[in-house]
């Protein structure tokens, strides 16, 4: 949309991660920097063991970098201890796993209101409600996960990420346990998501026909940043 | 406030999962347990002490040579509790022209305020418990009196100016046991008749006692309030004073008690700690998407406080019931053993156990709840970040904090409190060293062995931190069961000796030298073993090393009064088979030399007595010194005739000696001694068979509470043991269902799971045999003062158990796990 004013809301400044390992200091992100626009939608790609979930851990927070910063939505996250993260994911991040990772004792609806509630909306039950039927689950709210497939799984997943309309949505492989059917219908879901609420995509995939599709590609191997196809745009 | 909701909403939906029944299955489980033994120890004890207080007649004596001043009467009215009076003198009872001295017990209306006299309208005929006392102009008299007298119900005795009717046979006063010295045979009469009798006067040695008895609490106040302002005059006695077996057996089990409380208590502790930890092992992937999701530190912990304590009341209200229906039950199979008029066990033991366990997972899931804070976000993505393990101080302190307060409300017992935290503490440690360094030689082990044990040994060693933790929970609930069986072998063990039949059920005193041959004799007559005779001699000490006992200063009340009073002195050339020496040496067979003193431990501490200390006696104008050459311990279970001072052969000769005897007779031979008593008038004879009961009474209500409590122990034992291994159900079920998928039979997947619990069991026993046999000793030794063994048997046991039970709780525990259709595990797991 070339009238949207633009923005950005996520930086990342020379990102670098090392873990200690029984052979001593490992470098697993090696300087990596780059900004990402609000609505835009990004994969990253590389080898397996690259460090492609590594960089999506320090994007949100999860973790923190051993040097570099993430400027996530204006907040730089290494000022903030693991509850002020913790507030800044509440209010501009949803999260969509490989495995799912939903709540197991809780149903499919009840697992969309968590982040709803974790934020302080007001009526989550209606909003997850609403949400959920988006994503063509009507029927089954109330089926546990237990219950479901994983593609529906899946879209549980994807309507609980999308429940609080968040600035940025982290994607880590969301396709990867899936059939190339269900895989693409998730994907659907995911673009028009990303372009109804205007929500920024960042998404960890090894399918190169998915990385295509996507505004901008980051590749990454061995830890280093090798292309980026937005540089410069 | 925000996390108040949520924790409350969800916990509806976590209850409904079924994620949290193992927690509140324990803490259930812990309130039960607590419950019931905190139940059986308060009804049974009390019942113990109710009957040793039989002993006494009542909760508390006051004694005195005057007659006790009425105001203490008043104050005890003021407590609440009730009061008699007694007198007792001795005085020579006259039928016609025969008399006997004989012990004249005069008692006031409530006599006695514990336990029952016995009567029967004849000699030897049926006997009654009875509730009154004799009516004013009657008398109850022995039926050794009787015999002696020549007398029979219905028969006008003189006493002093009063002539009274006997109109029943004592056969059985609760206080008989009390005043060993005057064994003379007793005349109960009403304290009404006391004024005409003309028997108080001057230089009568009557003794005068107020019984006191009611409320426990009560009884306790008075005593406290009375400690300081009582006349040197009036000595206060107490149950404990009174019979030294009596006590013994009643304190003894009170011990037990107490110790299978704490017991249950550590029990539930590790019950409760097991499943807390699994709680929040299975908590910690929520709370990292929680987290991931934008949830706070603190948001986190609350909620998982809140539903904790929601946990809690629920884990309590559900034990609560049980127990109280156990309670219930219980009292219902042991009415007739707890006596009548206790008071209702009612909600206390409930209570009290309630709060106990709400402190115990405070104290033990506090940790991991707290830890499950830190769980890391990233955890949503790597799987294998944990939260940084709860600093061991804390554990350590706050479980401990919280089984120290509960130990002190439960055991008034510093010692016990002591030896059983420092050992329960060094085992832990113990077992933890241990098992990891098991754990590691057992993952070396595993390449020897066939597939299934070394698929059930990797899982033992890759588990490293919680194998440990394993063998240290099955390791504490193996040693404290077989702490608990050892003591209470021991406990049953030393009171099947007292409740032996052949224990000896008269003395016979009081027979002259002369007489010894005759007395022999007429055992021979009767078929019956001739039975040892004793000397006595009674003599005053005057002098120790020199310095009168007059002046001397003694380390306590009773060693003044043991050697101020007449002393009984005997002398043999061997040492009795109810007494051992503790310090010093017995005298050879054949020794000659100068008088040597054996004397009783107790006495010597009283006294302040060491070896070669020298004690003069005066004797029928003589004095006689002798050394302190042993210190002995005196079985008084034995029922044997035992002296606190045995001297030298030699030492006594030619001194106005009598002699004693102790001999079981048997009830149809027992006309014998009337013809006895007859023949050798000067003879006393006392029948002990009524202290005998009266023991036995305690005893029995003792082991019975022994064996009920032990029973629910048990059952807390067992329940850990299962907490233990359902700590690791969830990565057993995974597991197997993943090995299943690979193509193992289910068979293989069910032996390594068995081999694992096997080597964990065989672990957890070897060390808590180690642990129990130490603990048992010091217990034994310490705390119930009983000889202790170590056996070798305890190892086989321990390790066979711990094999045992860790395997047949294993078998349940696991057998759903290994059951599981693979497809549903595997599915249910990529949630
Ligand atoms: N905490 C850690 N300790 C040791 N090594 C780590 C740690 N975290 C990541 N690594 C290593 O860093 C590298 C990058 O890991 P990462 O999970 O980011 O790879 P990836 O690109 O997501 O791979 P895949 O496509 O297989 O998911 C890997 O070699 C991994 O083993
Ligand atoms: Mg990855």
């Amino acid at each position: 949309m070339p009238d949207q004013p633009v923005t950005n809301v996520l930086e990342a400044l020379e990102l670098s991660k090392e873990v200690s390992s029984p052979e001593g200091s490992l470098t697993i992100l090696n300087d990596v920097s780059f900004t990402i626009r609000k609505g835009e939608s990004v994969a990253v790609v590389g080898p397996s063991g690259a460090g492609k979930s590594t960089l999506l851990a320090l994007l949100a927070g999860l973790d923190l970098p051993t040097r570099g910063h993430v400027v996530l939505n204006g907040a730089n996250l290494s000022d903030l201890d693991e509850d002020g993260r913790a507030r800044v994911r509440a209010d501009s991040v949803g999260f969509v796993f490989q495995s799912f990772h939903l709540v197991p004792s809780l149903n499919a609806l009840e697992n969309v209101m968590l982040p709803l509630e974790l934020a302080g909306q007001g009526d989550a039950r209606k909003a997850a409600r609403k949400i959920i039927d988006k994503v063509g689950l009507a029927d089954r709210w109330s089926h546990y996960p237990a219950q479901l497939s994983g593609g529906e799984k899946q879209r549980v997943a994807i309507a609980r990420a999308f429940a609080t309309e968040p600035a940025v949505l982290f994607a880590d492989e969301p396709t990867g346990n899936l059939d190339s059917r269900t895989g693409e219908t998730i994907m659907a879901l995911m673009f028009e998501l990303n372009r109804s609420s205007s929500t920024t995509l960042v998404l960890v995939t090894h399918d190169n026909n998915l990385a295509e599709r996507c505004d901008r590609i980051l590749a990454l191997d061995t830890g280093r940043l090798v292309r980026d196809t937005g540089a410069g745009a | 406030m925000k996390a108040l909701l949520f924790a409350l909403r969800s916990f509806g939906r976590e209850l409904r999962s079924g994620e949290v029944l193992v927690l509140l299955a324990a803490v259930g489980l812990a309130v039960a347990a607590l419950t019931a033994v905190g139940f059986l120890t308060d009804r049974i004890g009390k019942a113990v002490a109710r009957q040793a207080n039989e002993v006494l007649a009542a909760d508390l004596r006051l004694r005195s040579q005057e007659p006790v001043p009425a105001e203490w009467r008043e104050m005890a009215a003021d407590f609440n509790l009730e009061t008699a009076d007694t007198l007792s003198f001795p005085s020579v009872v006259f039928n016609g022209d025969d008399s006997a001295l004989s012990s004249i017990k005069v008692v006031s209306d409530k006599y006695p305020l514990r336990g029952a006299m016995r009567v029967s309208d004849e000699l030897f005929g049926e006997q009654r418990e009875v509730d009154t006392v004799p009516a004013s102009g009657e008398v109850w008299a022995d039926g050794a009196l009787l015999a002696r007298v020549g007398a029979d119900v219905g028969d006008i005795l003189d006493i002093g100016e009063l002539q009274l009717r006997v109109s029943a046979v004592l056969t059985y006063r609760p206080d008989q046991s009390i005043g060993f010295a005057s064994l003379a045979p007793t005349v109960v009469m009403n304290i009404a008749d006391i004024d005409r009798s003309g028997l108080i006067g001057v230089g009568s040695r009557v003794r005068y006692a107020l019984l006191i008895a009611g409320d426990e609490q009560n009884v306790a106040s008075f005593n406290e309030a009375i400690q300081d302002k009582l006349p040197d005059e009036i000595r206060v006695r107490s149950q404990e004073e009174s019979s030294e077996r009596a006590y013994n057996a009643a304190d003894r089990a009170q011990r037990f008690l107490s110790l299978t409380a704490v017991i249950s208590l550590l029990l539930s502790a590790v019950a409760v700690a097991m499943s807390a930890r699994r709680f929040a092992h299975r908590r910690m992937d929520a709370v990292a998407l929680m987290k991931s999701l934008g949830a706070t530190q603190g948001f986190v912990i609350q909620v998982s406080l809140v539903q904790l304590l929601l946990l809690g009341i629920l884990g309590v209200a559900a034990g609560s019931i049980v127990g109280y229906a156990a309670e219930g039950i219980i009292s219902r199979i042991l009415a007739d053993l707890l006596a009548g008029d206790l008071p209702e066990a009612g909600l206390r033991p409930v209570i009290l156990a309630s709060g106990s366990a709400l402190v115990l997972m405070l104290g033990f899931a506090l940790p991991s709840m707290i830890q499950l804070r830190n769980t890391p976000p990233l955890r949503v993505l790597r799987h294998d970040e944990m939260p940084p393990a709860p600093s061991r101080l804390l554990v350590g302190g706050l479980s401990l904090l919280a089984v120290a307060a509960l130990l002190y409300r439960s055991v008034g017992d510093p010692r016990m409190l002591v030896i059983l935290i420092g050992g329960i503490v060094v085992i832990a440690g113990g077992l933890y060293l241990v098992g990891r360094g098991l754990v590691a030689i057992i993952g070396r082990a595993r390449s020897g062995v066939g597939v299934a044990w070394r698929y059930g040994l990797a899982n033992v060693a890759r588990r490293g931190r919680d194998s440990a933790v394993q063998v240290v929970a099955f390791g504490l609930g193996i040693t404290v069961l077989l702490l608990l069986t050892l003591v209470r072998t021991d406990l049953l063990e030393g009171w099947r000796q007292t409740m032996d039949e052949d224990a000896p059920n008269h003395f016979l005193i009081n027979i002259q030298p002369h007489e010894v041959e005759s007395v022999g004799e007429m055992f021979v007559t009767n078929d019956l073993e001739v039975p040892t005779f004793t000397p006595l001699v009674r003599a005053r000490m005057t002098s120790i090393n020199g310095e009168s006992v007059k002046d001397r200063k003694y380390p306590n009340e009773d060693g003044r009064w043991l050697a101020n009073r007449e002393a009984n002195l005997s002398w043999s050339a061997e040492l009795s088979s109810s007494n051992e020496i503790v310090e010093g040496q017995w005298w050879s067979a054949e020794y000659k030399g100068p008088a040597l003193v054996s004397i009783e431990e107790e006495a010597a501490m009283n006294a302040g007595l060491t070896l070669g200390d020298k004690l003069e006696f005066f004797v029928a104008g003589r004095s006689v010194e002798a050394e302190i050459s042993s210190i002995r311990k005196i079985n008084w279970d034995s029922f044997q005739p035992n002296f606190f001072l045995v001297l030298s052969p030699g030492a006594l000769d030619d001194l106005p000696t009598t002699y004693i005897s102790s001999m079981r007779i048997a009830d149809d031979k027992q006309p014998m001694l009337i013809d006895l008593m007859r023949k050798h008038p000067a003879v006393s004879v006392i029948d002990l068979g009524a202290i005998l009961q009266q023991v036995r009474g305690i005893i029995e209500k003792a082991t019975l509470a022994v064996q009920a409590v032990f029973v629910f122990t048990l059952a807390a034992g067992i329940a850990v043991l299962f907490a233990a291994v359902q700590s690791t159900i969830d990565e057993r079920r995974f597991e197997s269902a993943m090995l299943r998928a690979l193509g193992a039979r289910k068979l293989t997947v069910f032996s390594g799971v068995m081999a694992e619990f096997a080597a964990l069991g065989a672990a957890a026993g070897f060390l808590a045999s180690a642990g129990a046999s130490i603990l048992a000793w010091l217990v034994a030794t310490e705390l119930f003062e009983l000889p202790y063994e170590f056996s070798l048997l305890i190892w086989v046991a321990g390790i066979g158990a711990g094999i045992f039970v860790v395997c047949v709780s294993g078998f349940f525990a696991a057998r759903g796990a290994v059951n599981a259709a693979p497809v549903d595990v595997l599915r249910g797991v990529t949630t």
